[in-house]
């Protein structure tokens, strides 16, 4: 199952960068596909912070990982580089842990 | 350069995260060279690791991949990449090779660096790939290491460049409140399929 939907994603990805450099310009210059396709990955993104830090499966939780997405702002407010940001959330929700 | 190492420490941190998810070293491994897209990468493992379906993570990457048809439209006349070298260089249209090809003045520096770049960062990314997941595979419990709270960090860090605009601002926080919102009513991951699908139609329909 797992290995089906990598090969899928894998394929559509590929699909998409090989469309951009093989259709006709004017199709994808069309100016509601050009505004509107920037607009997904800052909701997509958006979407996947919140869902990932605010839940488990189908439940609302607050729990540690909140804590840790609120190191994660500052880091990236600090312009931390992504490893650092990365490291910083992690052991912020190892540490809150231990104690 | 600068690039390529920073990728590779970004490769890292998905390595990690995707093994922590439940991938196995194969399947992590063929994202890298095979998708080679990180926020659609760092999507599907991300829905995947909180029990998402794994076709839902697929239309997750898919729809972030879309971006790079954007990016091949612009660097489409500067390469102009024709018989084998349009669908190897299709493989390499992700943010940070288009930034580096679209920074330069002249279309024969801009193929050099749109190559250099997307070799460079091939090589580091998958090598960092291998690194975190072999570091993770180790790892008998990774919330011990905190590593469920990496992937929001990760998601945060790639969306962060993007909002340095009032509208991209708002559109980020209400795409949270309403993932957060449908979240209980939904399967796993569905939630950014409503978000997308919301967006999509926002873009599609508002005026310029």
């Amino acid at each position: 199952m797992i290995w089906g939907a990598v090969i899928a994603a894998s394929v559509a990805c590929y699909g998409l960068k090989l469309a951009g450099l093989s259709l006709p310009q004017h199709w994808l210059q069309e100016a509601r596909l050009q505004r509107t396709i920037p607009l997904i990955p800052i909701a997509l993104l958006a979407a996947l912070v919140a869902t990932q830090t605010f839940s488990t499966g189908q439940h609302l939780v607050l729990d540690v990982r909140a804590a840790a997405l609120v190191v994660a702002v500052i880091a990236v407010m600090l312009r931390a580089p992504f490893l650092v940001v990365v490291a910083a959330a992690a052991a912020t929700a190892a540490l809150l842990r231990l104690i | 350069m600068g690039i390529a190492i920073a990728s590779g420490a970004y490769a890292i941190s998905f390595g990690a995260i995707s093994t922590a998810a439940g991938l196995s070293l194969l399947q992590t491994g063929a994202l890298s060279i095979l998708m080679f897209t990180g926020a659609s990468q760092f999507a599907m493992v991300g829905v995947i690791g909180a029990g998402g379906s794994v076709w839902t993570g697929a239309a997750t990457a898919a729809l972030l991949g879309s971006r790079n048809a954007l990016y091949g439209l612009r660097l489409s006349s500067l390469l102009n990449a024709r018989g084998w070298r349009r669908p190897a260089a299709s493989h390499f249209v992700i943010d940070e090779t288009t930034a580096m090809a679209i920074a330069r003045d002249d279309p024969a520096l801009s193929r050099f660096a749109f190559w250099s770049t997307g070799l460079a960062l091939f090589s580091l990314w998958n090598l960092g790939t291998l690194i975190g997941a072999l570091a993770t595979h180790v790892v008998s419990n990774p919330r011990l290491l905190g590593l469920d709270a990496a992937p929001p960090a990760a998601f945060l860090a790639l969306l962060a460049p993007r909002l340095r605009a009032r509208e991209p601002l708002a559109i980020a926080l209400a795409a949270g409140v309403v993932a957060i919102a449908v979240l209980p009513f939904v399967p796993a991951g569905v939630p950014l399929l409503i978000v997308a699908l919301l967006v999509a139609l926002f873009g599609w329909l508002r005026k310029p």
